[in-house]
């Protein structure tokens, strides 16, 4: 039989179990009461009334505008967004230049604003009253209160993303493995290809998931810019607010379980690619 | 037919890490860079590597106009302090990545490149461990990698920077018998980077010594001991003869920016 020694000797960095339950138990009740409690209303509202209504409400024409609207402009903004922030990295981490850091800055700014802000600029640039408003209309351009205006406020708003994921890692990892490369006779192309893109893959698919899931729930600048029309101009979230004010609740509730739907749906793609791949995200790191 | 270097200087901001720099090695030779801490020999190591610029100056190498070549054109293996593996890549990847991104006219079969992966192994006894990933390997073994992989494009000559630096004294020791025998074999022009004299000493045919931007003395190790041209030479070599494994301490370096590289990969 073993025997267990009462006073086990604990790791000096191993605390006290009160402690560590307590801890514990703060973090899941958290969760809990801030994360699930929402989600589960969520979906338990959309389907209040039975699954029939929250479909109805989901293939009615306007629900469907806003839902193709959403997904148009996260197909626009997304890949604009990561090649903006692949070549915004790169430059901060490979090479020095003046004003670098400036750059980083600037590059915060969409997250220091408030994304009503944001909107507003867009209004004040493109819109009637704004400096290009006489000249966008003596040419036919709509810019405000169309598509190009969401998608450049969604685009403002999201693109700190990718290259906030990526600065980091790139300048942890250096620019050895890159000159090691050139050494070996690579061209830029090939260097960049083999070298710098399997080094930052994994960041730049959690930065482009991020990227998307806050492209497709974006309500504050897409808000002012959007005109609030029906069918034509309301993308998801904006959709939701309006049904929501109607008192729709089951529409409201339905729209917004897609949009949870589709966030939840990111996270597991995310953690599924995390396990299938664990080893070689663990080569990534610096040996 | 040799390695001449033409007063080439340096400025790093308005710091000058090398201040007119010449010298001549023969062809073939093992020649050491060795100084202090900030005296420009890793920035002398990464101009002949196309890895930085000189300010002026001028290197010839081989009857080449060396300086004009671009680095990926130079064919000069460089072997980096910190080794700078591909960590994606397995070991024989890494090897074989040289040959790999040669234009197609001139790449090997894909046949050729894993006979000479395997080839490459075997001369720095990795032998059957193509497939690990270097975070799979010791200090020791990735060091040989990458050794294998600037060999792996028939380099005209062989950089390294460092090559012992982060390697324990034993390791040290035997990598750098084996070393020096696989030059003697291969016969390959060779500049390494060190800041410990008795490495430099021990290994080399031919020492340059450095200190703030410019050499000090260029000599045999013999001759170096001998007759020290400086005093600045006389010390730096005295530190060494407090007996056999002592290792020198090495001389304290505020990242400066001619070490940029060294001090980068202290605080890592």
């Amino acid at each position: 039989m073993k025997t267990i020694p009462l006073l086990r000797p604990r790791a000096p960095t191993d605390d006290h179990p009160l402690v560590k339950i307590t801890l514990t138990a703060i973090a899941i009740g958290f969760i809990a009461l801030f994360l699930f409690m929402p989600l589960l209303t969520v979906f338990s509202e959309a389907l209040a009334k039975g699954w029939i209504m929250a479909r109805d409400a989901l293939i009615e024409p306007d629900a469907l505008a806003a839902i193709r609207l959403t997904l148009i402009t996260a197909a626009i903004a997304v890949p604009l967004n990561m090649v903006f922030g692949l070549a915004a990295s790169w430059a901060i981490a490979k090479f020095d230049f003046r004003g670098k850091n400036f750059l980083i800055t600037l590059i915060d700014i969409p997250f220091s604003v408030s994304p009503v802000v944001s909107g507003l600029v867009f209004v004040l640039i493109f819109g009637l009253q704004g400096w290009l408003g006489q000249w966008l209309r003596d040419n036919d351009i709509k810019i405000v209160f169309a598509l190009p205006g969401i998608v450049l406020a969604t685009i403002f708003v999201t693109f700190p993303f990718v290259a906030r994921e990526l600065i980091p890692l790139m300048i942890d990892q250096g620019k050895d493995e890159e000159e090691a490369a050139v050494s070996l006779g690579a061209s830029g192309w090939s260097t960049f290809f083999r070298v710098t893109l399997p080094n930052i893959k994994w960041a730049l698919l959690y930065g482009v998931l991020l990227c998307n899931a806050r492209a497709m729930g974006e309500f504050g600048a897409v808000s002012v810019v959007s005109g609030h029309i029906r069918g034509l101009t309301n993308t998801m979230p904006l959709h939701v607010e309006v049904l929501y004010n109607d008192y729709q609740y089951v529409g409201a509730f339905a729209v917004a379980s897609v949009l949870a739907l589709l966030a939840l749906v990111t996270l597991v793609l995310k953690s599924v690619l995390e396990w299938r791949f664990a080893d070689e995200i663990a080569a990534g790191h610096r040996h | 037919m040799s390695l001449v270097i033409d007063s080439v200087a340096k400025k790093f901001d308005r710091f000058p890490a090398l201040k007119g720099v010449s010298l001549t090695a023969p062809k073939g030779c093992f020649m050491a860079l060795l100084g202090p801490s900030g005296s420009g020999k890793t920035t002398l190591l990464r101009i002949l590597g196309g890895l930085a610029f000189a300010d002026v100056g001028h290197i010839a190498f081989d009857d080449l106009d060396w300086l004009a070549l671009p680095a990926r054109e130079r064919r000069a293996g460089f072997v980096f302090q910190q080794y700078a593996l591909f960590r994606h890549m397995t070991v024989a990847g890494n090897i074989a990545f040289g040959l790999n991104v040669r234009p197609r006219k001139t790449r090997p079969t894909r046949a050729e490149i894993g006979r000479r992966v395997e080839e490459l192994l075997v001369l720095v006894q990795l032998d059957g461990l193509g497939k690990r990933y270097p975070s799979q390997l010791s200090g020791g073994q990735r060091q040989r990698v990458a050794l294998a992989r600037a060999l792996a494009i028939e380099p005209r000559m062989l950089l390294l920077d460092e090559p012992f630096g982060a390697l324990d004294a034993k390791v040290r020791k035997d990598l750098r018998h084996w070393l020096r025998s696989l030059h003697e074999r291969l016969g390959l022009t060779t500049v390494f980077v060190t800041h410990d004299q008795e490495e430099a000493l021990e290994l080399a045919d031919l020492v340059a010594i450095m200190n703030q931007g410019q050499i000090e003395q260029i000599a045999s190790p013999a001759e170096l001991r001998a007759s020290p041209a400086t005093p600045f030479v006389a010390d730096f070599l005295g530190q060494g003869t407090g007996g056999p494994g002592i290792v020198p301490i090495r001389t304290s370096s505020k990242p400066q920016p001619a070490t940029r590289n060294e001090a980068a990969h202290a605080v890592r």
